[in-house]
């Protein structure tokens, strides 16, 4: 018996694969194997020796198999250690290519805004970019020769012959939508309006078309002091900072009766901009009490009702935050610059996951 | 807007420095640009005197000077010829920076000496062109800061010059006296009087005035004048160049200098006519059109219909209010000058003034208007100031028209006042304001002064108090929510939906552009525009003359500049308006894609590929179904004529053409400068329908225990057959059963042709059977099959492939 086992168990250790083991396995456990022909001469032994010895060769059956999978397993796996090593890549090659979408920074910010006046109660309103001289103008308290028509430098819409209506104009800033909002849903109201604006302007820090945001709060008693909150809280959010400073300077807007100019304290150190700290003062918006006139053109009684408005560059708001240099490239679409200044499809500001990353 | 400060103080008493003068400016709503200050270049800069001066051993024309200075005996060689011993002279010491020279001095050597500074010339200062030698002070004392020296003894070469913005709302801040006024208001000194004493006329003026009926409801309400005999008309004094200069201006001749020193330094503009040139009286009235007048700017004008001129027997003479003729003005030798003080009606100016484009001080002060009361008082002092400088005698004053009645009240309410601005400003703080700055007050109605035209209601009342009072100290106070509790959503779908486009095509790989709403006429053309509806009148420049009638030729342009950088794998897109016409409300906001060149660069693995129809067609139909569109959809071939023939299809819903998608035309490419070809689509966003209620449960999911069962069928079609006709024709063969089809292949081209004939193709599809109830058999599923194989017969006309 202890031949048998060395026999086998040393065969099987010997054997250099699949096949040869197979024999080794046919030898001694198949049907006319050396093993199994021992067990089939258990029957005519006395009981008392058959049981040593059944026992024994069941043992030795079990051994041989134990010992016979092991090596398979061990065979299979040195062949697959074996094919593995040959399956060598090269990691270092790039990953398969897949385009990168970008979103342009004036989409990005005027979403940013949105998600900041939207925290304080402040709805999305729209409004027509080709506009009647009405809404435009005579409706902010602009009339016709009113001086201020002429510093808009506004692009007018060609008219037919026979056509006396005045010339529709491309809106030249987004107050406007003001107009159009009260006159839709009356007051209380709170609504910001960004979009395209238009001015004949075309040079180092101008574009014929820009983009501005408007912002709109009539309520029975809002102030100018209200105003002056909601714009810092507005530039504190916006820019990302502990705190800000705003200085409100007297200014004069025809829709806006008091105005006032709007600066926040500000850096320039290396060609760096910092908010809320250093010694500039840097102009960002205009801003206002609602004209009366203005109130009454859309239909809101001036008595009951009273409260501010705004408007500031959506583009300039890009431009400070991100340190983007030029105006004109916003609208020159270089992939170059898309790409550089652009944001991932992902990067959805919110107040609760912060605006930028 | 711009003046001296020491033009200020001829109205307003007051110490405050020009800092303070400058910060309360523009907190007061006259934004200061700009301060020029002559002294900071010269502050530097000490008095000296020369103790010793003697012949420079190596130079005949150089003197070595021993000069006395702050800090104490210093050799200097000078090559001025008056450098000599007593003089007090301006010394620049080492290190200071010289501006007439562009110079930084040291401690230089000159032919072996040593020379520790220098005297300066006028020049060498910039105080004038004299350079003839050093400077000599009549006076001083050694040490003395000569910016000093100069405040004491030469004010207008130290006087600040202040440049401020003027708002349309300030015409009465356009001259000097009413920027005093409003810092008199703000507590920065104390406005100073102006008396007007008449000067009684001594003659009969030999020029009348009249002004035409037409003209005198409304044009020009009040014409005064008079004629000033026997003046000599030479350059005018020195102070007053001197003003004139500090702001810009070119002295002229004492005449048009004083009309000058009156326009800035009281907003009245005046004119001075030569009476030898003036034939009979003035007429003001309408042009009849097509006169001509050459103006002082030496252009000649021609006039339209009843544009307001002044004339005289011969013919026009002044465009009214806006510039004076040139044949009429006055020069050296006018003797006798009829000075003219007019009201015009602003509307009437700036009309004439746009119309002939000429902009000049008086039309920028008229239009924005003048203080109509001080027409006369204006004339006198301007009388007077001819007689002071020029002499000669006036006659009595003639005139036409009346002072206009601006006399109104509103109504000051102190709460309202304080509710709107939210600042508490004390009733008295508020009324005191308000008179400081010349308005009228009877119990608490508040009548503005004439030179306000710009007060119209009450609203302006408190801005004066506000601007008065300071917005500066206006501090924020918190604004309540409109409503407690978390803030409901504030974008509409639609805002949303452009929203979801633009970050769905940002996800698929393209880069967002912002391009102009306006392409030139000949690309609009291109694109189903460039109408006469969609032109501007005035458009910047001729690439931007019409509104886009859709996304793709901006995008087009762009494509065109980047592959000019030498990018030719392209993935642009754009949201936003498109104009179908002129009248508001015509534009639509859309969602474009441009795919051009490979879909990938160049890599190991063979990726790339040129981009084409079915990439514009999956891009386009995420984005629809990121804003909602049905599944379900018609896809036609009616693509508009920018769009490949054979390569561009429309998704829609019936007749709502939600979008086009497809290859570009070749032809639209070329003409574009686009080097193609270029595969794209256009979405109308608000055409997708919008759900009708909206809720946000989900239909329940059914899902069957039951293996589904997949069979692939080949057809044999002709090859203009479409894939979606076989698609549904296979999936109307049983609707409960047929889960999904798909098509897996196409085989089609020359070899297809060669093995089932020619104009065919093959299309394989797969079909999943999902049972529901029980385990489909054998025979079930061969009855599916022949009923797809039938119905796809009958609509295609194929047959299953062999």
């Amino acid at each position: 018996m202890d031949d048998l086992r060395n026999n086998y168990l040393t065969a099987i250790a010997g054997a250099g694969d699949e096949a040869a083991l197979e024999e080794i396995r046919v030898a001694a456990l198949g049907k006319k194997g050396e093993i199994s022909l021992k067990m089939r001469e258990l029957g005519q032994m006395d009981p008392a020796t058959r049981q040593a010895a059944g026992a024994a060769l069941n043992r030795l059956k079990d051994e041989i198999d134990a010992a016979l999978r092991a090596k398979k397993s061990a065979l299979a796996d040195a062949a697959l250690d074996a094919r593995l090593k040959g399956e060598w890549l090269d990691v270092t090659l790039p990953g398969r290519p897949r385009r990168q979408g970008t979103i342009h920074p004036v989409s990005q910010v005027t979403e940013e805004v949105t998600a900041i006046f939207a925290d304080m109660g402040f709805a999305v309103a729209e409004g027509p970019q080709i506009e009647d001289d009405w809404h435009n103008f005579d409706a902010l308290n602009i009339p016709p020769e009113h001086p201020a028509r002429q510093e808009h430098d506004t692009f007018f819409m060609a008219r037919a012959e026979g056509d006396d209506r005045p010339p529709h104009v491309l809106r030249t800033h987004t107050s406007p939508v003001q107009i159009r909002a009260m006159a839709a849903q009356g007051a209380p109201i709170r609504v910001i309006a960004p979009g395209r604006v238009y001015r004949m302007d075309m040079d180092q820090t101008h574009t014929p078309m820009f983009h501005q945001v408007e912002g709109l709060a009539i309520d029975r008693d809002i102030s100018m002091a209200n105003l002056k909150w909601v714009l810092e809280e507005f530039c504190r959010s916006f820019f990302e900072v502990d705190s800000v400073e705003l200085r409100f300077r007297a200014s004069h807007f025809p829709f806006t009766e008091p105005s006032a100019e709007v600066d926040i304290r500000c850096s320039w150190e290396g060609g760096q901009l910092k908010i809320g700290e250093g010694d500039k003062w840097m102009e960002i918006l205009g801003s206002g009490m609602v004209h009366p006139k203005v109130l009454s053109a859309a239909g809101v009684d001036p008595n009951e009702w009273q409260g501010f408005a705004f408007g500031m560059g959506i583009d300039r708001l890009a431009m400070l935050k991100y340190g983007i240099p030029d105006l004109r490239a916003f609208f020159e679409s270089d992939l170059r610059w898309l790409r550089h200044y652009g944001f991932a499809a992902l990067d959805m500001p919110t107040v609760a996951g912060g605006l930028s990353r | 807007m711009k003046f001296t400060l020491s033009w200020l103080k001829d109205h307003l008493e007051t110490d405050a420095s020009v800092e303070a003068i400058a910060e309360a400016l523009t907190d007061l709503g006259l934004e200061v640009e700009e301060i020029v200050n002559p002294a900071a270049k010269l502050a530097t800069f000490t008095l000296a005197k020369v103790l010793h001066a003697e012949q420079h051993p190596d130079a005949d024309r150089l003197r070595v000077c021993r000069v006395l200075t702050d800090e104490g005996e210093k050799q200097i060689v000078c090559g001025a010829p008056n450098a000599r011993e007593g003089i007090t002279v301006v010394l620049c010491k080492p290190g200071d920076y010289v501006p007439g020279i562009d110079v930084t001095l040291g401690v230089g050597k000159i032919r072996g000496v040593e020379s520790h500074g220098m005297m300066a010339s006028e020049r060498e200062l910039e105080l004038s062109d004299e350079h003839n030698g050093i400077i000599e002070l009549p006076s001083g004392d050694v040490g003395q800061k000569f910016v000093d020296w100069l405040a004491a003894n030469r004010p207008g070469a130290v006087d600040p010059m202040i440049h401020i913005k003027i708002t349309p709302n300030r015409p009465d801040a356009l001259g000097v006296r009413g920027i005093a006024r409003d810092l008199a208001a703000r507590g920065l000194g104390t406005l100073k009087p102006l008396p007007v004493e008449p000067v009684a006329g001594a003659f009969d003026s030999p020029v009348g005035v009249v002004i035409d009926d037409a003209l005198k409801a409304r044009g020009c309400p009040l014409f005064a004048g008079r004629t000033i005999r026997g003046v000599r008309n030479g350059p005018s004094p020195a102070w007053l160049q001197a003003r004139l200069k500090a702001i810009g201006l070119r002295p002229i001749s004492a005449l048009v200098d004083i009309t000058n020193f009156f326009t800035f330094g009281l907003n009245r503009p005046l004119h001075v006519f030569d009476v030898a040139k003036v034939k009979g009286d003035l007429r003001i009235h309408p042009a009849k059109g097509g006169e001509e007048l050459l103006a002082l700017d030496g252009r000649t004008y021609t006039l339209r219909e009843g544009m307001m001129v002044i004339s005289d027997d011969q013919g026009p003479e002044s465009l009214a209010g806006i510039m004076g003729g040139e044949l009429s003005g006055c020069t050296e030798d006018t003797v006798d000058v009829f000075l003219e003080s007019a009201y015009w009606d602003p509307i009437t100016i700036a009309a004439t003034g746009r119309a002939l484009r000429i902009n000049s001080d008086a039309r920028y002060r008229f239009e924005r208007g003048v203080d109509p009361e001080f027409t006369l008082p204006g004339l006198e002092l301007a009388t007077r100031m001819v007689l002071d400088i020029c002499g000669g005698e006036a006659s009595q004053v003639v005139m036409d028209g009346a002072v206009p009645d601006t006399a109104r009240a509103y109504r000051l309410d102190p709460a309202r006042v304080i509710s709107l601005v939210g600042m508490d400003i004390p009733e008295a703080t508020q009324r005191a304001t308000l008179e400081a700055l010349g308005f009228t007050l009877k119990g608490d109605m508040a009548t503005p002064p004439s030179w306000r035209p710009d007060i119209l209601g009450e609203a302006d009342l408190i801005e004066e108090v506000a601007r008065i009072a300071s917005l500066t100290k206006l501090e924020g106070k918190p604004m309540r929510r409109a409503r407690p509790g978390v803030p409901k959503p504030i974008l509409t779908p639609m805002q949303v939906r452009e929203k979801a486009a633009r970050r769905t095509l940002a996800a698929l790989g393209y880069n967002e552009c912002v391009t102009y709403s306006f392409i030139d006429g000949p690309s609009a053309a291109l694109f189903g525009g460039g109408s006469e509806t969609t032109r501007l009148e005035n458009p910047i420049s001729s690439e931007m003359t019409h509104m886009r009638p859709d996304l793709l030729p901006g995008l087009l342009q762009a494509a065109a500049r980047n592959q000019a950088r030498g990018f030719m794998d392209l993935a642009l897109f754009e949201v936003g308006p498109a104009f179908a016409g002129g009248e508001p409300g015509e534009q639509e906001i859309q969602a474009a894609g441009l795919l051009i060149g490979a879909s990938a660069p160049r890599d190991p693995y063979g990726s790339r590929r040129p981009v084409d129809l079915y990439d514009a067609k999956a891009d386009a139909e995420a984005v629809l179904a990121a804003l909602g569109a049905p599944v379900k959809v018609q896809i036609t071939r009616k693509a508009a004529g920018w769009w490949h023939p054979g390569r561009s299809g429309v998704i829609g819903l019936g007749p709502n053409a939600l979008c086009t998608f497809g290859e570009l035309h070749p032809r639209i490419l070329r003409q574009m400068d686009v080097k193609g070809p270029a595969v794209a689509f256009t979405i109308h966003v608000a055409r997708v329908p919008f759900p009708k209620a909206k809720t946000a449960t989900r239909a329940a999911l059914a899902i069957s225990d039951l293996q589904a069962v997949e069979r692939d069928f080949a057809f044999v079609v002709d090859s203009k057959v479409e894939a979606l006709t076989l698609v549904n024709a296979a999936q109307g063969a049983d609707k409960a059963l047929i889960e999904e089809v798909r098509v897996f292949d196409q085989f089609a081209g020359d070899k297809a042709e060669a093995q089932m004939g020619a104009g065919k193709k093959s299309l394989a599809i797969t079909v999943r059977l999902q049972p529901r109830d029980r385990t489909l058999t054998d025979e079930e599923i061969e009855a599916v099959s022949a009923k797809i194989v039938e119905k796809v017969a009958k609509a295609t006309g194929g047959s299953l492939r062999g």
